[in-house]
């Protein structure tokens, strides 16, 4: 190529550069530019995963709430650190006296991120709109279906049944029937109150089913509440989500003049973001890790438990494990003091029933099974079952807060199965790949799976797990007590006197241990969040609800 | 040349529709699928059953894939369910193209600005310390795993020497105006030089880890190539004819030398977009490797469908591209 050709090409390029240049303007704001936020700082936290969108209503995942959490309340909320119900948008509520009709007395200097009054009409106007949806929405608001059971289509099967504006600042709800879920519910993001302008003018109810997904209208990525942050932007290219302190919030401003959520998938690189100070924190730090975050100048806060991990048994797949000697011999086989100091993270817990001690209703008088591998073997061989043999699975490419690594958790268990003879035929599916839908198809014998409580509520633990008679994971319904305890879950449920309640519970959680054990829990653990030198006032919640307002971020 | 690269673009039209109904049939045969990822340990059998009509999963096969077909035509190829939930799957690869576009390219200039002189010395000093110690270089960058020489370079050059971000595109907090998605070029384009720069920095460690093994091809590839066109006949006779050596390198050694390499650049490409995956993934960086991993992990039907439909077609194209440069090079492909 001759020196005039090399010539002629520089030149193209050149003007190719400034024709382009010319036509592109900087968008920068005049403050804009340069690192970090404004005068109170930024906290930057490190997610694991992007949000979905951010009308909590359709959310169904911790990524999406936690970003949401900062911006929207709900008429009651979480006491930091704990996972007691406190007033919130509503300072104080009263049922009648069959707790069918709750009257909540709403804080009448609340506005909404774009002006609007929070009011009593507001409050209905919300229950309304989440009640009524159409056909896509009632699959996407998978919370409301979850705990209300039905929508305005099959409002005969609601739990939600309406709500008043019986004043400017009071408002009354009416429910099918009491539950110790209600009015604790309604702490939970998906339920939060978001502005009516805000939703009518961004056609909030406009979800519509499209191929394989949902599509979500305008209001999905505009959302307006009345939380302590308001929405930023997301972008999406760079994986980052800010959210800038709503200066006219009714309670003590935020802390921050600016949330930054950063989508940073692997956990090293979070680990190594915290290390070189590009972020301030981030959530669920690997339990091997602990000690050497907390040497480097780092606070690791722990949680307290608020989970259960279950050994799930199927008496449908190997009629065997439809003797309760077997099932009581399958956990004296299991050595859980062991598992919980080498396998589990500090903090961690055996469990003695199938919900974690914070929860009302939980039995204080059960003792764990006793890991007595002779007494096993008797019982086995009581029930004929020697030559026991176990489909056992665990899934792969997943970590839990109940389970940091199911590998590791399922040799330890497996190593004391085989311990006492029981043939071990090892199974398993990666988690999105097939695991669950096997657990759901009762195609495994035994299984390892969990759950993290949404809030505190005997009911959404054991309720959860054996409530439902027809699709459970432990396939009561073949039991003969799988009626019986499932319509005392219910009747327990409907108390109304929260000691009365949480004794029927008491006595329920005894006899699911002593007299049916559908499948062995095994431990509460901890997880954990951590944050960099200087960040001060993150509270850990045991529903791994923290709110961020609190959060300063100081010098190192 | 205009038939040939007409009946190349027929074909692709061909492989992306056989293509298209390969890996419809194979998602779907996989265990598991969106309905587990979005419902969790919350699934049931009437709520999966719920889900799955309401995403139209409960479908026969050939009907779903007729109706992937009937929307395909119409441009829309579904929307995400994980990935960026809502969004048109065609505009989740769009969105992410850029980032992988400016990843790659940087990727693949540092493979060929160092694998191409580096192999050229090595063969020219065959048999020296500098062609083993090339040899061994070239060797580790195969041999070590994208993911270990990733924590390596962000260990050292981001967390212990502070000089590159750890993971990234952009600092947060940064005020960029975004035009193309390829943020060192609105940097440029917008004259925010910061942030060009910036968006420079944050490319640099992804770029050379994903450099590793294209650098490592190019480099061998390179090497034994002039190492043959070197025993050639008429490089001898060049020589002898008393040509300077710039001009036997130039026009007869390192042009012949380059037909294999040239070749094998345009496959590299498709590894390029293999390697990102990884890459992306390890460094957070936001581009359509990133997206195939997590479209996978979150069995994102659409987002899966669309980036390897995109992927086959990009690399059915860039092989266009490099038989085109090709024919070029050597003009007796042109007269064939």
């Amino acid at each position: 190529m001759s020196l005039r050709r090399n010539a002629a090409t520089l030149t193209a390029a050149v003007l190719a550069a400034a024709t382009l240049a010319s036509c592109a303007d900087s968008e920068r704001s005049d403050d804009g530019g340069g690192e970090g936020g404004g005068g109170d700082g930024t906290f930057v936290f490190g997610a694991a995963g992007a949000p979905e969108m951010f009308d909590p209503f359709y959310a169904t995942d911790g990524e999406t709430f936690r970003v949401t959490r900062q911006m929207f309340e709900g008429l009651v909320g979480i006491e930091p650190g704990t996972a007691e119900v406190v007033p919130e948008l509503a300072t104080e509520w009263t049922p009648n006296d069959d707790g069918t009709e709750w009257t909540f007395t709403l804080r009448d200097d609340v506005t909404f991120h774009d002006g609007e009054a929070f009011n009593a009409e507001a409050v209905c106007y919300n229950f309304e709109r989440m009640f009524d949806q159409n056909e896509a929405g009632q699959t996407a608001g998978e919370y409301w279906g979850y705990v209300m059971g039905a929508f305005s289509n099959d409002a005969e099967n609601s739990l939600y049944q309406g709500c008043e504006a019986t004043g400017e600042f009071e408002a009354t709800v009416s429910i099918s029937g009491p539950t110790s879920g209600f009015p604790t519910m309604l702490s939970l993001e998906s339920l939060s109150m978001q502005s009516p302008k805000a939703l009518e003018e961004g056609d909030a109810n406009g979800i519509a089913a499209e191929g394989e997904g949902f599509s979500f209208p305008a209001y999905a990525n505009a959302p307006v509440g009345t939380g302590p942050f308001t929405f930023g932007e997301y972008d999406e290219a760079n994986g980052t989500i800010s959210l800038a302190r709503n200066d006219d919030y009714w309670g003590d401003a935020a802390q921050t003049s600016e949330l930054v959520f950063r989508v940073i998938p692997d956990e090293s690189t979070r680990r190594q973001e915290l290390e070189a100070g590009s972020i301030n924190g981030y959530d669920l730090p690997n339990p091997v890790d602990w000690a050497g975050l907390e040497e480097d100048g780092n606070s690791v806060e722990v949680r307290d438990p608020f989970n259960i991990l279950y050994l799930g048994l199927n008496g449908e797949g190997n009629p065997a494990l439809k003797d309760l000697n077997v099932r009581k011999a399958l956990y004296h086989t299991l050595n859980r003091d062991q598992l919980v100091s080498t396998q589990l993270p500090e903090g961690a817990a055996v469990a003695t029933q199938f919900m974690p001690d914070t929860v009302s209703g939980y039995n204080t008088e059960l003792e764990p099974y006793a890991y007595d591998p002779e007494e096993a073997k008797r019982l086995l061989a009581e029930a004929g079952a020697e030559d026991l043999t176990l489909n056992f699975a665990y899934p792969t490419e997943v970590s839990r807060p109940y389970m940091p690594d199911p590998e590791k958790i399922y040799e330890a268990l497996r190593t004391d199965l085989e311990a006492v003879g029981i043939t071990v035929n090892v199974k398993t599916a990666s988690w999105n790949g097939g695991y669950l839908d096997n657990v759901t198809a009762g195609k495994y014998d035994a299984y390892i799976l969990g759950w993290t409580g949404d809030y505190d509520s005997p009911f959404n633990f054991v309720g959860t797990f054996f409530g439902n008679l027809k699709e459970n994971d432990f396939g009561t319904e073949a039991y003969p007590w799988g009626k019986q305890l499932a319509d005392d879950l219910k009747a327990a449920d409907a108390v109304v006197d929260d000691a009365e309640r949480g004794a029927a519970f008491e006595t329920i959680n005894q006899q699911i241990m002593d007299e049916y054990l559908p499948g062995l829990p095994i431990s509460h653990s901890p997880p954990a969040l951590v944050v960099g030198p200087g960040v001060e006032g993150v509270v850990p919640s045991p529903l791994t609800a923290e709110e961020f307002d609190s959060v300063s971020v100081g010098g190192e | 040349m205009l038939r040939f690269v007409v009946r190349r673009i027929l074909q692709m039209c061909l492989v992306a529709f056989v293509l298209s109904m390969l890996i419809f049939v194979w998602l779907r045969s996989l265990p598991g699928g969106p309905v587990s990822a979005i419902l969790g340990e919350r699934q049931t059998p009437a709520r999966r059953a719920a889900l799955e009509a309401a995403l139209g999963l409960d479908q026969p096969l050939h009907v779903q894939y007729l109706r992937f077909l009937e929307r395909a035509s119409q441009g829309k190829f579904g929307v995400s369910t994980k990935v960026l939930p809502g969004e048109d799957a065609l505009q989740v690869f769009l969105d992410r193209l850029p980032a992988t576009v400016e990843l790659s390219l940087l990727a693949l200039f540092l493979a060929i600005a160092l694998g191409i002189p580096l192999g050229y010395m090595a063969a020219r000093r065959h048999g020296s310390a500098v062609d083993t110690g090339a040899v061994i270089f070239s060797l580790v960058g195969v041999a070590v795993p994208v993911f270990f020489l990733a924590f390596l370079l962000k260990y050292f050059f981001a967390v212990e020497w502070n000089l590159l971000p750890v993971s990234g595109r952009q600092t947060t907090g940064l005020d960029a105006t975004r035009v193309t998605g390829m943020f060192v070029l609105d940097g440029i384009l917008t004259r925010e030089w910061d942030a060009s720069w910036d968006a420079f920095k944050h490319l640099i460690l992804p770029a050379v880890a994903l450099a590793s093994i294209p650098f490592a091809v190019i480099f061998r590839i390179t090497r034994a190539s002039v190492l043959d066109v070197l025993d050639e006949d008429y490089v001898r006779t060049a020589e002898a004819k008393g040509l300077t050596a710039r001009v036997v390198r130039g026009r007869h050694v390192l042009r012949n030398a380059m037909l294999p390499v040239v070749t094998t650049i345009g496959l590299q490409v498709g590894g390029l977009l293999a390697g990102a995956v990884l890459t992306e993934s390890v460094f957070s960086y936001r581009g359509i490797g990133d997206a195939l991993a997590t479209a996978f992990r979150e069995k994102d039907y659409a987002v899966l469908q669309v980036l390897i439909l995109m992927g086959a077609v990009i690399f059915v194209l860039v092989n266009l591209l490099v038989d085109i440069a090709y024919a070029l090079i050597d003009p007796r492909i042109r007269t064939r």
